[in-house]
């Protein structure tokens, strides 16, 4: 393979190991770990006004906790053996104790919390539906059709305790994919004890985001107005965790810059000119200054409506855009540069491939797929059974 | 009572859960191979596996119980480090069968300078030419014995 | 005192212990115990005359696909004092020897690449499924019928060793030559280098010439500061090396 290398590199790092996939793989569970906790925000904390999303959010974490290992069967090399990290998890490997925090988390916190806040619905669609669709529901029921008030009560305290757990269960399920690559010594771009807390930030940024502008683009389907109180402050949640995040991206970075290591001389190289795009354009200033700087203007000064409809949209766009350069930043970054220090390789990224460049967008398309039918099946608005006009 | 009733939809639950655990152990013990565990985290069938793959270099000691005559030839000379196969070649099937496996004898031509030949990072006590100017496309073969190659006084052959 | 009850109890006990005892000495090879040896290697850069020979040795022993390699050579060349910015090439991992130079003056030298067959390996360390692991002997190995191509143990390489099979999709490297080790055979590399540049090193036998180098000269590891445990150790090993 032909892949233009600058200066020197090892023979075997020429090739990227790790693709596009395993940008989309932290991306997912990053927008998971996010919406979780903009969900948790009104359960735990009280914080009423974002009570619209509550449904949504925990419905789009699970859309999204979904797709999350199909990026990693897509990339391994033998698929079928997956099931090994199962069976014999090696306990000294990060990504071995990974897949059970995310059966934890998918199990455990997602969907018992589902349940358990749509009981109430379920039951009353496995005796109102007909067919396959009552078969379906019935099942969920696991055969209890007890909806009256001790057992909704007992649904709701229950309720609240999964929430709680689910926080830190949710910080662990991200922070664990930033250790994944934090605790890699060999990679001075990664090896960092930054690398969890930066990706749990990033993802509560990316999550919120991305809550923000389904709940939005759902109201305008459903030619609903959109609560303001609600997306307000949703727009201050995503504030004040940008400002955390910026914060902790800049300390990374000026500590670099500061200390200026071996590394440094690749990385400051990588970051003038094979980075530059992402990391400073797309990552930094649109993706994270121009949305702080938005909102924070919106905070201080009287802005219309209308006008603050359209800044979150952009805003929240730009902030997923950022927060998946971030990601590209960090996995293919990483790996662009030797480590020799001396050299740098290329990225190739093809268009039709197990691990191309459609089978990314179609792997970041899909959890939307999937929200649509799990908003049919779970409607979030119950006092809307049957949706206008879909 | 009433109280177990509210809650019993969680029992249910919490019994699904345990079925799902109980078909994971029953997969696990199926599916785990047997040597697992032995001497670590890993198969232990692997060890013996990887020690079993084929040979293709014989090592010396084994050319030298049949071509001994060339051993006491190499022994004397500069070569007397360089074993059999760096030139000859893979040669352990002709070991085990020699007969069936004639090896090819190497090219001087080709073989002499990928170590000979000079370059500015080999160390300077080793013997390197510039082998245009030392011997201007004749063959190394012409001159040097390759099993004892420095050439004595008087030694120059035509 | 002994008693022929007390004998008649332990000699149970003690086949039991002894199953144990074999057990932890598996049986790869006849006549080779595992427990006895620990395996390095010494590379001694004032030898190294970049021919390739042991590149081209290992790709043969090992089935190694072109474009990959177990074990690679690069010429350095440093200029005046600046040891960080030596000039370093590989080409096609030095399997084909080097051509001339167009460097002037400097150091100049040929450094052996190779697993360094880490003690305390990070490749082992981060690998889900344990597809790779240390032996009683001290090699680091791949379990290829077990290996799920992830890729971490690449990643987590400090010295760029490993590689992903192109057709086997599994994580491959340099074995150490452990079907030729266990049976008295040196490696393919080893057997193969015209100058005694690289040779095995038994460092559980006191009796190994290489063992007694490595005790009385200066030698030096790759990226001592990340603490892998590195056995290939190097003799005359410039600043300058990666």
């Amino acid at each position: 393979m032909m892949v233009p290398v600058e200066g020197f590199m090892y023979p075997n790092e020429v090739e990227l190991q790790w693709s596009v996939l395993i940008v989309v793989y932290p991306f997912v569970t990053g927008l998971v770990a996010g919406a979780f906790i903009l969900a948790s925000l009104e359960r735990i904390f009280h914080v009423v006004a974002v009570k619209p999303t509550y449904r949504l959010a925990l419905l789009t974490a699970l859309a999204f906790l979904l797709v999350a290992p199909l990026p990693l069967q897509l990339h391994l090399g033998h698929p079928e053996r997956s099931l090994e990290m199962f069976l014999t998890p090696h306990k000294t490997s990060a990504m071995a104790m990974f897949g059970f925090v995310y059966l934890w988390y998918l199990m455990a916190v997602v969907l018992l919390e589902i349940w358990l806040d749509y009981r109430h619905e379920i039951v009353l669609l496995s005796q109102s539906t007909t067919g396959l669709k009552r078969l379906f529901y019935s099942a969920l029921t696991l055969g209890s059709s007890n909806i009256s008030e001790g057992a909704l009560r007992v649904d709701d305290r229950v309720g609240w305790v999964v929430t709680l757990i689910g926080i830190p269960s949710a910080f662990l399920l991200h922070g664990y994919v930033g250790f994944i690559f934090g605790s890699v010594k060999a990679n001075p771009w990664w090896s960092s004890p930054l690398m969890p807390v930066v990706f749990i930030f990033s993802a509560m940024v990316s999550g919120i985001a991305t809550v923000l502008l389904v709940y939005m683009a759902m109201m305008k389907i459903r030619k609903q107005s959109i609560d303001m109180r609600c997306v307000d402050t949703i727009a201050q949640y995503l504030l004040y965790t940008f400002i955390i995040d910026f914060g902790l991206e800049m300390l990374d970075l000026i500590h670099r810059i500061y200390e200026a290591d071996e590394s440094f001389r690749s990385l400051d190289f990588l970051l003038h000119t094979k980075l530059f795009f992402s990391q400073v354009i797309l990552q930094i200033v649109l993706g994270t200054v121009v949305p702080i700087l938005t909102i924070g203007f919106i905070q201080i000064f009287n802005v219309p409506e209308k006008l603050r409809r359209l800044a979150y949209g952009v805003c929240g766009s730009l902030t997923i855009i950022g927060i998946f350069a971030m990601r590209w930043n960090v996995v293919i970054g990483g790996q662009l540069f030797s480590k020799s220090f001396l050299g740098y390789t290329t990225y190739k990224l093809d268009l039709i491939s197990r691990e191309g460049e459609l089978v990314a967008v179609a792997l970041l398309i899909l959890p939307l797929f999937i929200l649509a039918a799990l908003l049919r099946i779970l409607p979030p608005w119950p006092e809307r059974q049957t949706p206008v006009g879909n | 009572m009433s109280k177990f009733k509210d809650a019993e939809h969680l029992v249910r639950l919490a019994g699904a859960c345990a079925v799902v655990l109980v078909l994971f152990l029953l997969v696990r013990a199926h599916f785990i191979p047997k040597s697992f565990g032995q001497y670590g985290h890993f198969r232990g069938d692997a060890l013996a596996e990887q020690s079993s793959k084929t040979i293709s270099y014989a090592g010396h000691k084994v050319c030298e119980d049949c071509h001994a005559d060339v051993l006491e030839v190499k022994k004397a000379g500069k070569h007397a480090g360089v074993n059999c196969e760096a030139c000859h070649g893979p040669l352990a099937k002709h070991a085990e069968d020699p007969g069936s496996v004639v090896p090819q004898l190497p090219d001087t031509a080709v073989l002499c300078v990928r170590c000979h030949e000079e370059n500015i990072a080999k160390p300077k006590t080793f013997p390197q030419v510039v082998s245009k100017e030392h011997s201007g496309g004749t063959v190394c073969k012409t001159c040097h014995v390759p099993h004892s190659p420095l050439l004595q006084p008087g030694d120059k052959k035509s | 005192m002994i008693t022929r009850r007390k004998l008649l109890m332990l000699l149970p006990a003690a086949a039991f212990a002894w199953e144990y005892v074999l057990a932890g000495t598996p049986d790869v090879a006849p006549n080779y115990n595992s427990s006895e040896h620990w395996w390095g290697m010494l590379l001694d850069i004032d030898k190294c005359i970049g021919c390739g020979n042991c590149v081209r040795a290992c790709a043969t022993e090992n089935d190694v696909p072109e474009g990959y390699f177990r074990t690679w050579v690069e010429r350095y060349h440093v200029a005046d004092w600046q040891q960080d910015t030596p000039l370093v090439d590989s080409p096609n991992g030095g399997k084909d020897g080097f051509p001339e130079s167009s460097a002037v003056g400097g150091k100049n030298f040929f450094v052996p690449k190779m697993c360094n067959h880490c003690a305390d390996s990070p490749c082992t360390q981060v690998c889900p499924v344990g597809a790779t692991f240390h032996t009683p002997d001290g090699v680091v190995l791949v379990d290829s019928s077990y290996c799920v191509g992830c890729r971490y143990c690449v990643q987590a390489c400090p010295y760029g060793c490993r590689f992903l099979h192109p057709t086997k999709h599994t994580a491959e490297k340099c074995s150490l030559c452990y079907h030729r080790i266990t049976k008295g055979l040196t490696t393919a590399c080893c057997e193969n280098c015209p100058t005694g540049a690289r040779q095995l090193a038994d460092l559980k036998n006191p009796n190994d010439p290489i063992h007694e180098f490595l005790k009385t000269h200066s030698v030096q590891v790759l990226k001592p500061h990340l603490a892998t445990g590195a056995k290939a150790f190097y003799h005359d090993l410039d600043g300058s090396v990666r």
